[in-house]
């Protein structure tokens, strides 16, 4: 079987997406789709056809079912072989909706959580297959490994 | 123009008072985003909070961006291609919930582009240091060629 080598990459407005933009050098080695919660964002850096999701948070339920079911929408459109996200809640579910068709999925901490794991990023920890922090001293947890960060 | 944000969330008057005192012997305009701060600068002009689209303009047409160490600062910058120079807020001053921007400045120190002073006395220095930098080199540093080497990785074989 031909190894899947889609990818798509996933990260909501703000420090999230220009943390995905600053991994997007490599990203584009493959055959990479990006998606994050404002169509804006993918215009304002040239990305033709961005999928877009509604944003949520854990203290929004019906807006995270509503995001769940277009992440799930979306991982089925595209078929990824992987999933990457810098964050935060759209991505994670973007990776929930991977497992469940067999994607690797792998979440990316944001580098401005220096103290602790955001939220999602410890959901993420049982959820993706790998988890990153882009800081060292929050590598201490086996499942949390460190190879760097965007800056 | 040299741009100073401290960004939305809290005051950081410490760095807003410094640069007011600095701001008369410094070249060209100095602007001041102060967020929750209260003390009024005198020298440079300055407003509470600038909508995102307008902020990007005013780094585009800065000379230097003077900031709390916020990651989000920094990336602007690093976008941008403009130095920067990081200031920590420091927790017993009651300027954040913990020294986190101790340990980002800490480890920014010494990058392409970014100055750091661990307080207002290293403030004139960090800021002459700034404004004589010519070229902020994109190439990626050490810590994010190993981010994207693994990133490869994980896409090709499954593994970090």
């Amino acid at each position: 079987m031909k190894e899947n080598r889609k990818v798509l990459a996933v990260a909501s407005g703000g420090g999230h997406w220009e943390q995905l933009m600053l991994l997007r050098p490599t990203l584009e080695g493959y055959d990479v789709r990006f998606a994050t919660t404002d169509a804006a964002l993918g215009e304002q850096r040239g990305i033709a056809e961005v999928d877009v999701l509604p944003d949520c948070n854990k203290d929004r339920p019906v807006a995270a079912a509503l995001c769940a079911l277009v992440a799930m929408r979306l991982v089925l459109k595209h078929r990824p072989g992987t999933i990457v996200s810098t964050g935060a809640a759209p991505g994670l579910l973007c990776i929930v909706a991977g497992r469940l068709t067999g994607a690797r999925t792998l979440w990316i901490d944001s580098v401005a959580n220096g103290e602790e794991l955001s939220m999602c990023g410890k959901l993420s920890r049982r959820l993706a297959h790998a988890c990153l922090t882009q800081w060292e001293h929050l590598a201490a947890d086996p499942r949390v490994h460190y190879r760097g960060s965007v800056l | 123009m040299i741009l100073v944000t401290v960004g939305m969330q809290l005051a950081f008057d410490r760095l807003i008072a410094a640069m007011d005192a600095l701001a008369p012997d410094l070249e060209g305009e100095v602007i001041a985003q102060t967020g929750k701060g209260t003390y009024e600068p005198a020298h440079m002009s300055a407003r509470p909070a600038i909508p995102p689209a307008q902020f990007e303009q005013m780094v585009l047409g800065s000379r230097l961006i003077v900031s709390h160490a916020g990651i989000g600062s920094v990336l602007t910058a690093q976008r941008f291609a403009k130095p920067i120079v990081l200031m920590p807020r420091r927790a017993e001053l009651g300027e954040h919930r913990n020294d986190h921007q101790l340990a980002t400045a800490r480890k920014l120190a010494g990058r392409s582009g970014i100055m750091v002073a661990m307080d207002e006395s290293e403030l004139a220095d960090a800021i002459h240091e700034g404004l004589s930098v010519r070229d902020v080199t994109a190439a990626p540093s050490p810590s994010a060629q190993n981010l994207h080497r693994s990133l490869a990785q994980f896409i090709e074989t499954g593994r970090l």
